[in-house]
Order: structure tokens, then sequence, then C-alpha cells
């Protein structure tokens, strides 16, 4: 009982840098990981990689102007990310082209100026806090901005569920019927960026996707309804990040990777596991029913 | 004279520079059962965008009667049949127009969504996940949602493809109960006999009007053989179609006979296709 205490509940009791990054990454995964599920679900997973990468000339620039200040860097990954989801959007609402491709050109036009930006005046230990954050240094000021985020993102995901449901599942229906097909794209990817920009901070740029999209891709194995996909997704997103923190505490390993290690490890249990999983299907018995 | 639903005034929809529905007049009344048939490549399902507003019009307009709802079934959907919903989940997207964004379901609309589930014998359905449907089951969830619509203009673009005998059956009898609440029906077919025995009215496309009015006038022989000389094709060096080209101040009549000369010419600048 008392190792297990040691284990599991005392980092957090007596470390106030713990409690801040626990409840940091606790907030993010309730925002970005039903964010995650509908990513997921209209096959846009790559996408929130490629839009994470997008942030990095916004919060680079922030950086060159200011050092390693948390607003200036989020606002200007804001603005780079909806540029650039604005951008590829109306790319693909607007013309021939698909989203995936008109997306890859702006996430690369944007990499690239984001790396010329940070190797101006950067040397690399800056440059590794931008691509891959800071969980165990998260200020008041970054937890409120992190709140925030997830406190607009639940009440977008409330007000407009219907839609974004009705926009996934037959896109043609919603637009024959309501206005909002354009709008709740937008909404959406907006949310997305916002999610990015919120969990940059904590887990780096590069990392910032994968807090949203591997609890998203394993709660698809468990379950067959979006309302409980998403929930499933914010448990394990809860799971990986208290997993990580003590995995980090303990073993001395950066923070970030540690806490999507561990999601990454939900998501192979459940690609094997998952009543929807691989194994299910290849080992439930051969038996049917008659009709 | 009958209330129209529709109206369409020199309506020219296309795509590129090439139109696909050209110069099309004419009065969809309310509560009309129509069918629109054509061959393929004749403008259909470019008419049926056109109505809904998915298309621009390039020339002309399309009119609609105030206070009039359209429930439109496509004929290439964007249904994501991987998406995790059941069949109510589709179903109830058809209470859209009644609830909106916000407004709750209510005791009432999920008895509707039953009802309609019921009516195209869909009954223990409800909770099926959308990709263990069959083409024909899926297609009877989709109409499922237009009962549910409960709109004043039901366009239907090819409902019957890949539907069982027994099925088209089921969905023309819906069709029918639509045309006797006095709804507004149009709906694109291939099935000349079934439109024979089926459908009051028929507009015969091929890009232009080749006729509108009774079934049985417009799918005589005269008219069937006019819209078989159709070619199909965009010509690149088309001349262009202008106020010199095309005289907009004219009659009905007029314009019926103007636009037969026209696919005449067309055709005998193509050679007849093979029938």
């Amino acid at each position: 009982m008392q190792t297990l205490y040691a284990l599991l509940v005392a980092p957090f009791v007596e470390y106030a840098f713990m409690q801040k990054a626990l409840f940091g990454s606790l907030l993010l995964s309730a925002g970005a990981c039903p964010v995650g599920v509908f990513l997921m679900l209209r096959r846009m997973s790559l996408s929130g990689d490629a839009m994470a990468h997008a942030i990095l000339p916004g919060a680079a620039a922030g950086f060159l102007f200011y050092g390693l200040e948390i607003l200036p860097m989020t606002v200007g990954g804001l603005i780079a990310g909806i540029v650039v989801a604005l951008g590829a959007g109306a790319v693909s609402r607007f013309t021939v082209q698909r989203e995936d491709a008109s997306m890859a050109a702006f996430y690369l036009i944007s990499l690239a100026l984001g790396v010329l930006l940070v190797s101006v005046r950067g040397s690399s230990v800056d440059l590794m806090h931008v691509l891959f954050g800071t969980v165990l240094a998260l200020n008041n000021e970054a937890l409120g901005l992190i709140g925030a985020i997830a406190a607009v993102t639940l009440a977008s995901l409330f007000v407009f569920w219907r839609a974004l449901v009705a926009e996934c599942l037959d896109p043609l229906f919603l637009r024959s019927v309501s206005r909002l097909g354009s709008p709740v794209h937008f909404i959406f990817l907006g949310l997305v960026v916002i999610n990015l920009v919120g969990g940059f901070q904590a887990l780096g740029t590069l990392l910032s996707v994968g807090l949203m999209i591997l609890p998203a891709a394993a709660a698809r194995f468990w379950t067959a309804r979006v309302e409980t996909m998403c929930v499933a997704a914010v448990a394990i997103g809860f799971a990986s990040c208290v997993a990580g923190l003590l995995l980090s505490y303990h073993a001395a390993l950066p923070s970030g990777p540690a806490i999507i290690l561990s999601a990454g490890a939900v998501y192979l249990v459940s690609v094997l596991a998952g009543t929807r999983g691989a194994l299910r299907a290849r080992l439930v018995t051969h038996r049917h029913r008659t009709a | 004279m009958d209330q129209a639903c529709l109206t369409f005034r020199d309506l020219t929809l296309g795509y590129g520079s090439h139109p696909a529905v050209h110069h099309l007049d004419g009065v969809v009344r309310r509560g009309s059962l129509t069918a629109v048939v054509g061959a393929n490549g004749s403008g259909k399902s470019t008419l049926m965008k056109g109505i809904v507003g998915a298309l621009k019009p390039m020339a002309g307009t399309v009119t609609k009667a105030d206070g009039v709802r359209i429930a439109y079934l496509p004929q290439q959907s964007e249904l994501d049949r991987s998406f995790p919903a059941r069949v109510v989940d589709l179903v109830s997207l058809g209470l859209w127009p009644r609830r909106g964004l916000l407004g709750r379901h209510t005791a009432q609309d999920r008895a509707a969504v039953a009802e309609a589930l019921a009516a195209v014998g869909l009954e223990g359905f409800e909770t099926r996940a959308l990709d263990t449907l069959s083409g024909g089951q899926l297609q009877r969830t989709l109409f499922a949602r237009v009962l549910v619509q409960d709109a004043g203009l039901i366009l239907l673009d090819e409902p019957f493809n890949a539907v069982d005998a027994k099925t088209v059956g089921d969905l023309i009898a819906l069709i029918k109960r639509w045309h006797g609440e006095e709804r507004t029906v149009m709906v694109v077919a291939h099935d000349l006999d079934l439109v024979r025995h089926n459908f009051p009215e028929t507009l015969l496309l091929a890009r232009q009007r080749v006729a509108w009015g009774a079934t049985a006038t417009a799918l005589g022989p005269e008219n069937m053989a006019r819209a078989r000389r159709f070619h199909e094709a965009w010509e690149d060096d088309a001349p262009w179609c202008g106020p010199d080209a095309h005289h907009h101040a004219h009659d009905h009549g007029h314009a019926h006979h103007h636009h037969a000369h026209d696919a005449d010419a067309l055709a005998s600048a193509n050679g007849p296709k093979a029938a």
C-alpha cells in the first residue's frame, strides 16, 4: 500500500510542478480527444499532423520577437494555424483540389518558413523547446490558456454537435437542408488549430497532435457510436497523461514523449484486444445463426 | 390555372462553358408527379442539382414557390457508410428542417422516425450499423429520411438503381402516397415501362427539353425517336450560344418547336447515333 502510494500518488501530492502538469494535460485531453475523434472519422488524421507543423512559423515568429514567452508564441501559432486551415479549406471547397493535397501544400510552405525563422536566431536548445514542449514547466498563464481552449472546444462541440455529425455522415444532405455545411467545417478546423496550439506549450508542436489522434484511434476499437467514442477517447487521454507523467517522473524521461508513448501503448493494446479489434475478429468462433 | 411549385425560365445549367441543360422553360405544378427521362448525359441529374441550388444557373432562372421545402435524394450520395452511425441516426437527420441545430428531438419526432422506418419495411433495423446494410436496405433507409423530412417538393435522382423488384414496388407505393398527399414529386428514372405505368407526367430531356406533358404523349414514338438522336458528347468547337443564335422572346409552343429543331440540327450535324 505504501509503495503503491509512493508510486502513483505521492509525486502529484508532493510537487506543485507535477500537479500543474497533470492539471494542464487533463484539460488538454478534455478538448483535444473529442476533436481527434472527428478528425479521424473525417479521414483527416494526417491533416492533424500537417496542422501541427503548420503552427510552427507562427510560434517561431513569436519566439523571434519576444523570446520564449507563452503568449506571443501562442498567438503567433494561432494565426499561422488559422491561415493554413482557412487557405487549405478554401482551396478544397472552391477548386477541384481535395483537402489532403491543399493541406499538404500549405503546411509544407508553413513548415519551411518556421524552420527558417527559428534558425535565424534560435539556439538548438530553444528549437527543442518549440518542437518538444515543456509540460513540467507549465505556469499559471499557460494553464489558464489551456483551460480556456478546453472550455471553448467543449462548448463548440456541444452547440455544433448535430451539424458536425451530419457534415461527417452525409455532407451533401447537410448542404441541402442547411447553410451550416461550410461554416461548420471551418469551425471544426478552428477547433483543431486551437487545440494543437494549446498542446504545443506542453507537448511541443510535433507531439501535440499525438494526444489528439492516438486516444481517438484507440477508442475506435472499443465502440460503434460517436458519443461513446468521444467519452472513451477522453478517458484514454486522461489515463495516458497520468501514466506518462508518472513514467516521466520515476524514470527521469522527457514528459511529452512519455505521455504520447503511453497513448501509443493503449492504441496498440486496443488494436489487438479491443471489442472491435483484430484478435476478436480472428478468435470469435465461426458458428453462425440461421438468420 | 394550377399553382406553380417550380418555374424554369430559359434555364441553362452546365459545367465549364458546356450546357448540360439548355434553355429550359416550363412549370412544375404543385402536387404533380413527374418522371424525368432521358439518355445518359441528357441533363437529368444536373437539373436536380440546379433545383436544389447545388449548381448555379449559367443563364436563366429556376424559381421555387415561397415556403416550399425540398427533400433531395441524390444519385451519387456522399454518405460515409463507415461512419459509426445507426439506421435511426441517419433517418433522424431528416428532422433537421423542423428541429435545426439545437432543437430537442421530442417523443413525437422519435415516433415519426419509427413510423417512417415501418413505412419502408425496416422495422427492427433501428440500431443496425450503416455498414451492415445491403444496397436496397440503404436506399429504403434514405427513403425513410425523405419521409421524415416532410417536404413539399421531393426530388429523387435514380432511386430505383440496383433495387430489387419488390423494393421498387414498395418505393413506388411511397411515391404514390406522397402524390396522394399533394406533395410535388420529380423522379429521375430509366425504366420506361415503370414510368408509363406510374407517372402521370413526364419531362423528356436531351440537354434541351424534347417533350413535357402527359406521359403517354411525351413518351410517344416521335418524341422517343427525337430523343434518341441526342448526341451526348461535348464539342469543344461547338458554336457559342448567344442572343443571335437563340430567341428569348417566344411563347411555349414556339419554344417547343424551336428546341426540337435545335436537337434535329445537332443530330444531323453529327450523324444519327445508332439506337
